[in-house]
């Protein structure tokens, strides 16, 4: 082990520990044994769902982010995703930086295609999966995981409409009973510089939060029709759904719930709650049907406990202003925090310029965090926490789609499932309509 | 000399004045302040074809001078020696770093399509591939208008130049390393290109005394001798080199080497960047300081493989481009070798 790997190895713990001092309360069942810790051996075998650029991504972080570490099985419903990155991460497992950590990659007999693929990879021998498909997938894809006993790094967003998230808080509630291990995909909760700038949110640093606005504005992102021709595989309508996947809200949720849900998280983590309700409001200005029928941009009010209020907006249009980032409106002081590089308190940086540089990966560290919790047979569960901010953003697309104001019992108590019902492969599937505030019913 | 004479048989007329101006040059002590050739080449403004976006190219003379910074400079780091002569053919250079208002006409042609594959030798420079959208704020909120472009690769860039060089006709690409420090310097041999005093780069630099943690709009502070702005600061620039910090140590001392370059490779990196940014201290801004890319500029990338356009933790690199009068033998025809399998170490 070099130098660096045992610097970062204490610096992990010691954001673990902080990790878990902020999520105090909620999370910890210290006093249950859990019943995955793998007998007589602490060997995690990762099975991957989802093996697309972010599924790749956190196949590769898993391997970097402790000793020990095994990848086992492999989910996707497309062969080209699967294949693709059996071959990455064959190449990976070759590598020293792997190789030394004693990790590896072994998945040959256990690399599985289509909407039933899940299943195959839970079934697989893994302890540890990474949930990373599509997120409108995601609600099924946890219940069955936490069904089965495993430690879960779930991406987020949970799911894509109250049903959903209904199912999402089930599981939440069963794997805490089970002691099993979930961390969530919002990466920014296992970030050193943002866990340290919330303690001193939570120590008072600007009073009492009375105001918050958060952003996600940036330029249009992709579209898949295109590439179609090289996938001439892909001939039934879900499956291209699927190709497609950002632009359809039964699989993405819209940008505001599978992007903007990270800002919407860390307001609700400075809050220390979620909101009440919601106003809002949004559209598309983008008519190019290759880009399904998501809106491109919404401005929510979402109301807090005490009246307290907070403004949440997301844009991808190109040629805008653009901004990533949350402020928090105290009664002794604001907080300005915005990805990997900016944390002031008044407009003071709180970090120099050094420990920007040197924060860990929050990618590897949300691994890093998890396995070690596993490890310690200290169960970390954020499964709750992230259905809340997930349901948070759900709650104000409902509101921009509808026009409706819309309370957090209105959107948990949705009825509206976008999944398509019995869902199969070559099922006929017809495009949803672009939502008409006013028009479209609150369900 | 026989090396020399080689270079003149080979590159022709161009580069044999540029011999004979070497003749001013005294070979124990740094370069005399010999009166550079007449330029047959003048500075102009180039408007991006179909668009009315324009930039202004600076005509800059063939010449040589001493790479690297000499033993005694303050804050003078290893990778910056041996000082060496060296030999460069005239050129152009961008006045000011690519601006977003550039950059966006590139990589906006074709929005929201992911990239392809592009023809070997695309006539049309909607051919070129360019980067597809980013799942982030590409201005880091530092602005867009009139603000250098930042936060993307080497290879991005080198993408950028062939698009403009596909557009207008002309060679664009990054400078090399020697090409850059050269036209920083502008025939000075300081720290700076208008002395050692570091309290004076202020007038001609954003840097991190005075740039409140952001970019500025390019050509706001003072020029250079030869007339380029935010050389210093503002952002850092790719060159075309591979970053090897024992390079100079490849070279006589004795003789110039003709237009040097560490050509890149398939390796995402490290590659040079000069010249210092918004962040950087005074003393990482000198004429001859050179900074590495790394894996680490790109540490946040979610996704495998990794973007070959955007990085995630390097707000502060962007680029200006060149355009050589003759391009050197071995830059013609030059291509990125990245791919999405590219090795990134």
């Amino acid at each position: 082990m070099s130098s660096s790997d045992t610097n970062r190895d204490s610096a992990s713990r010691r954001d673990f520990l902080k990790a878990t001092t902020v999520a105090a309360g909620a999370a910890l069942v210290s006093n249950l044994v859990p019943a995955v810790h793998a007998a007589g051996s602490d060997q995690i075998k990762v099975g991957v769902i989802g093996c697309g650029g972010r599924g790749s991504g956190a196949a590769d972080n898993v391997l970097h982010a402790a000793k020990n570490v095994s990848i086992v099985a492999l989910g996707d419903v497309f062969k080209f995703q699967v294949d693709g990155l059996r071959n990455r991460l064959t190449n990976l497992g070759k590598s020293d930086a792997i190789k030394q950590k004693g990790n590896s990659v072994d998945v040959e007999g256990r690399c599985f295609v289509g909407l039933d693929a899940y299943k195959q990879v839970i079934d697989s021998g893994a302890n540890y999966i990474i949930l990373a498909t599509t997120p409108g997938f995601r609600p099924i894809h946890l219940q069955a995981a936490v069904a089965a006993g495993k430690n879960i790094f779930t991406e987020k967003p949970v799911g894509v409409d109250g049903p959903g998230i209904r199912k999402v808080l089930e599981a939440a509630e069963e794997a805490q009973k089970k002691g099993l291990h979930i961390v969530a995909g919002t990466q920014r909760r296992h970030q050193r510089l943002y866990v340290e700038t919330m303690k001193r949110i939570h120590d008072g640093a600007i009073g009492d939060i009375v105001a918050g606005r958060d952003y996600w504005m940036q330029g249009l992102l992709w579209q898949r029709i295109s590439e179609l021709p090289k996938h001439p595989e892909i001939t039934t309508e879900v499956g291209k759904q699927i190709f497609n996947w950002y632009n359809h809200t039964w699989l993405c949720g819209d940008h505001i719930v599978e992007q903007h849900v990270h800002n919407i998280d860390v307001l609700n983590w400075a809050i220390g709650a979620h909101p009440e309700s919601a106003v809002g409001m949004g559209f598309r200005t983008r008519t190019d049907p290759r880009f399904g029928h998501i809106y491109d941009f919404f401005a929510i009010d979402y109301k807090f406990p005490k009246d307290v209020h907070t403004l949440s907006m997301c844009r991808q249009i190109s040629n805008c202003a653009s901004e990533i980032g949350e402020y928090m409106v105290g009664t002794k002081g604001t907080c300005h925090t915005a990805d990997r590089h900016t944390y002031l308190i008044d407009g003071k940086p709180l970090f120099t310029r050094k420990e920007l540089k040197e924060q860990p990966d929050p990618y590897v560290q949300e691994h890093t965090d998890l396995i070690e919790s596993i490890r310690s047979g200290k169960p970390i569960n954020e499964l709750k926490r992230v259905a809340e901010s997930t349901l948070t953003a759900i709650m104000g697309r409902m509101s921009a789609y509808t026009g409706k104001q819309v309370s957090w019992e209105q959107a948990l108590n949705s009825k509206e499932d976008t999944m398509p019902k019995d869902l199969t492969w070559d099922m006929q599937l017809s495009e949803a309509p672009v939502a008409i505030p006013g028009k479209t019913p609150l369900i | 000399m026989r090396r020399l004479i080689q270079f003149s048989v080979a590159a022709g007329v161009g580069v044999l004045m540029l011999a004979l101006w070497r003749l001013g040059e005294s070979p124990e002590g740094g370069p005399v302040r010999a009166e550079p050739p007449a330029m047959k080449h003048k500075s102009y403004k180039q408007t991006i074809p179909d668009t009315k976006t324009t930039f202004e190219m600076i005509a800059i003379p063939g010449g040589t001078y001493k790479m690297g910074s000499p033993a005694g400079e303050k804050d003078r780091k290893d990778d910056e020696g041996p000082q060496h002569p060296v030999a460069i053919r005239p050129f152009w250079m961008g006045k000011c770093e690519v601006t977003w208002d550039e950059f966006d006409l590139f990589w906006r042609a074709h929005p929201g399509q992911k990239e392809d594959k592009e023809p070997e030798n695309p006539k049309n420079a909607d051919a070129v591939t360019r980067p597809t959208p980013p799942y982030a704020d590409e201005t880091f909120k530092k602005g867009r208008e009139g603000k250098p472009v930042l936060c993307i690769t080497q290879h991005t860039a080198m993408q950028y130049c062939r698009w403009l060089s596909v557009k207008t006709g002309k060679i664009y690409r990054l400078p090399t390393e020697a090409e850059w420090e050269y036209a920083c310097r502008a025939g000075t041999t300081t720290a700076y290109s208008f002395g050692d005093d570091p309290k004076k780069l202020g007038e001609y630099a954003w840097f991190a005394d005075n740039a409140d943690e952001k970019t500025h709009t390019v050509g706001t502070k003072k020029p250079n001798p030869w007339g380029l702005h935010d050389m210093y600061g503002n952002v850092c620039e790719w060159c075309l080199d591979h970053y090897d910090a024992k390079y100079y140590s490849r070279f006589p001392l004795d003789k110039p080497t003709l237009s040097p370059v560490l050509l890149p490779t398939e390796k995402r990196f490290p590659h040079v960047t000069r010249g210092g940014s918004w962040g950087d201290e005074a003393k990482d801004c000198r004429s001859a300081a050179r900074l590495s890319s790394e894996l680490d500029w790109m540490k946040q990338d979610p996704q495998r493989p990794r973007s070959i356009w955007w990085l995630t933790d390097a707000d502060f690199v962007g680029f200006r481009v060149v355009r050589p009068v003759e391009e050197q033998d071995n830059l013609k025809g030059l291509r990125s070798k990245i791919t999405r399998q590219s090795p990134v170490d």
